[in-house]
């Protein structure tokens, strides 16, 4: 075996260091859309790495749904501080209130689709010429046939028919004013190899992806955290189960999944041996119908 | 565990989808959501097996219309590789997505229907697998259950393609008898066809060697981007970041920065932060000289001993992937990995027919999915190889400057 070859997980390193140098060359006001997620959490690691020893050269940009995990805000406020980025952080409420939006109904209340319009204005406030995205062909097949530079127009909207052929290493990111690129540095990775990798590296995470003792109630199969944002029926049943996140999104949307994984090992051979897909298991909202992220993306969400 | 970047090439009815899909499902990659997705959506049922093709359908805009709209990205694991292939549809705009989806790949399923043999299609994807130098090809002759696992079949189409790969020089030909519906040496080596000794597809993928696809002899290095902290404790940091393109760097290697071309030496050099001895392609590196001299993104730094071209005029080979076609005499962006400068596409020499590879005359305007010989002069040098010496440094693309297009792949000769 030739001392001059790399395993898979550093292959993707390499290829996702080469997208993120670029983004730094190509845009002036680039931002990295955090979410507060094992796969966001990744690209600021990756992004520390790219730019090292120098600081990340562009913001962390939250948009603050109002239904996170308190353990993810904090885990937030603590990462962007170890790493010297600058944190900006715009909330949907706010949107709600100025824009005179109407709020989700419903059981669980998700303000997914309302966070569209808080990331157009963050985009427009800062003038924003490039989003970096955490999103991973693999979740979705809307995002599989998705370039790693996605160019939007001036409405954030996402044309599938007019993309622009990405060949070799080669990135165009040329755009017109007022046009804005998403680039997706982790597109080639698979949840397994994030969960990988975060074990490679040693990447800290929000405790919430280990198991603890939480209350939850049990809705179409799924374990939904209780939380104020949640509304509860008179025939739901409050228990307190021993659960760990597989991902990390709002409080109203993600499902938890019963674990005793206290470490990354014990995680990673959770995830090896269950049958269910990530966004299958943990994401409630993608239920509602096939093309839902298709609809969403076309609008303009990540 | 290593990655193994594949394409597949096939025509509309060869069995792509059921190959992709009886990949993903027999190397047990499906999950159960997933299923009941394809369970849900299998309109024929009546053999009581799912469809696999359904596993790469798409989007929903593409389900509506019947048609594929470009490259998709799959992956599957195995415990001994991770595999990313490029699923590039066969139709109208297939030129086009095929080098999109070829220009990454380390190795090629052409699929040929046993019933029909060697057609026109064949040519044409062998021919574009061989003008982007995939290194690896494996011919794997589907639909053997219907031409009931003839030996025969298989070895006279076997004879055929030989002809094509002597005069293409296609070198690492594997050819593999299968049937994707059934799942014949897809996963599983076939009970059935008993005279095939080779091994079964995915033990194939698993195995092919692909440490020998990166160059490691010539050293290429382009400058992405400058690191320059200016704190007060690395004031005088200025490391230049970039992907090692081929080849090894080493501390204390005698350099050479082009287009300047002016020598210097190799200080330190770091991955992700951490100093290393030496750096080899494709790792995302930063090197550090030891002269202060002017240097932006889009330079060369390579070994003195070792120069690649500079020149501001270069011939290439050229695929149009704009329904636009080209303007002669209009600037377009060239962009070479990370080095932007503009360029006029001049002397049109022929344009190739990647069906039978005649060089034909060009009438009018280069048009979508054409391939063209031509000469491009650029505003600034270019430091660039023959693509097929250093891909990675002699490919670019050209960018239309009033609607920021990516309309040409381009391959320097």
């Amino acid at each position: 075996m030739s001392q001059y070859r790399l395993n898979y997980l550093e292959q993707l390193e390499a290829e996702s260091i080469h997208i993120f140098r670029e983004i730094a060359a190509q845009f002036e006001r680039p931002a990295l859309l955090f979410s507060g997620g094992k796969d966001s959490i990744t690209m600021v690691h990756l992004a520390k790495k790219a730019f090292a020893p120098g600081k990340i050269p562009f913001p962390l940009v939250h948009i603050d749904t109002g239904h996170n995990f308190p353990e993810a805000l904090e885990f937030r406020d603590w990462l962007a501080n170890e790493v010297g980025a600058t944190l900006i952080v715009r909330k949907v409420e706010d949107t709600i209130k100025q824009r005179n939006l109407t709020e989700p109904k419903g059981k669980f209340p998700s303000r997914n689709w309302l966070q569209t319009y808080t990331l157009l204005d963050t985009i427009e406030e800062f003038k924003f010429d490039c989003c970096i995205g955490g999103a991973r062909r693999d979740e979705e097949k809307a995002r599989a046939k998705e370039r790693i530079f996605s160019v939007r127009d001036e409405f954030g909207q996402w044309n599938p028919k007019l993309q622009r052929p990405e060949l070799w290493n080669i990135y165009n990111g040329r755009i017109h004013k007022g046009e804005n690129v998403r680039v997706f540095p982790i597109s080639n990775w698979t949840e397994l190899d994030i969960w990988n990798y975060i074990r490679a590296e040693n990447i800290d995470l929000p405790s919430i992806y280990f198991a603890h003792e939480r209350e939850v109630v049990v809705h179409e199969g799924q374990l939904v955290a209780l939380s104020e944002y949640v509304k509860l029926d008179a025939e739901d049943k409050v228990i307190t189960k021993k659960v760990r996140y597989r991902t990390v999104g709002d409080m109203t949307c993600t499902a938890a999944v019963e674990s005793n994984a206290n470490t990354l090992d014990e995680v990673i051979n959770e995830i090896t041996s269950t049958k269910i897909s990530e966004r299958g298991e943990t994401r409630i909202d993608d239920k509602v119908t096939e093309a839902a992220m298709e609809d969403r993306k076309k609008n303009g969400y990540f | 565990m290593d990655l193994l970047r594949f394409i597949t090439a096939g025509s509309v009815d060869d069995g792509k989808s059921t190959l992709i899909g009886r990949l993903l499902y027999d190397s047990k990659n499906i999950l159960i959501d997933q299923l009941e997705q394809l369970e849900k959506s299998t309109k024929n049922k009546e053999n009581g097996e799912v469809d696999l093709a359904l596993l790469t359908d798409g989007l929903r805009a593409e389900r509506e219309q019947g048609i594929t709209i470009d490259v998709a990205y799959r992956y599957f694991t195995t415990p001994k590789r991770k595999f990313i292939i490029a699923d590039a549809p066969g139709h109208v705009q297939y030129t086009r997505n095929m080098i999109t989806g070829a220009s990454n790949a380390n190795l090629i399923i052409i699929l040929i229907d046993a019933r029909q043999g060697v057609v026109e299609q064949t040519r044409r994807h062998s021919i574009i697998a061989s003008l982007l130098k995939i290194p690896h090809v494996v011919v794997a002759i589907n639909k053997m259950d219907l031409v009931n696992y003839s030996q025969d079949v298989y070895n006279n189409i076997v004879i055929d393609y030989a002809e094509v790969a002597k005069s293409l020089g296609l070198k690492d030909v594997t050819y593999i008898p299968i049937s994707a519906l059934k799942g014949d040496n897809i996963v599983d080596k076939s009970e059935t066809i008993r005279w095939y000794d080779g091994k079964a597809l995915l033990q194939h993928l698993e195995e092919v060697e692909v440490d020998t696809d990166v160059n490691l002899d010539n050293s290429r290095f382009q400058v992405q981007y400058v690191i320059r902290p200016q704190t007060e404790d690395l004031h005088d940091y200025r490391g230049y970041a970039g992907k090692i393109i081929s080849g090894i760097y080493k501390k204390g290697d005698k350099v050479t920065v082009l287009p300047a071309s002016i020598e210097t030496t190799i200080s330190k050099l770091e991955i992700g932060g951490k100093e290393v001895g030496e750096v080899f392609a494709p790792q995302s590196a930063t090197i550090q000289l030891a002269d202060d001299i002017d240097i932006s993104r889009g330079d060369s730094i390579v070994r003195s001993t070792d120069i690649p071209q500079t020149n501001n005029e270069v011939e290439v080979l050229m695929c149009w992937l704009d329904d636009k076609p080209l303007q002669t005499g209009n600037k377009y962006y060239l962009q070479h990995n990370s080095r932007l400068v503009r360029s006029v596409v001049r002397n049109i020499e022929y344009k190739l027919d990647v069906n039978t590879l005649q060089k034909e005359a060009v009438e009018g305007n280069v048009k979508l999915n054409e391939v063209v010989k031509a000469t491009i002069k650029t505003a600034s040098p270019l430091v660039f190889d023959a693509y097929q010496h250093i891909s990675g440094n002699g490919s670019a693309i050209l960018v239309d400057e009033t609607s920021n297009s990516t309309v040409a792949a381009v391959l320097f000769q």
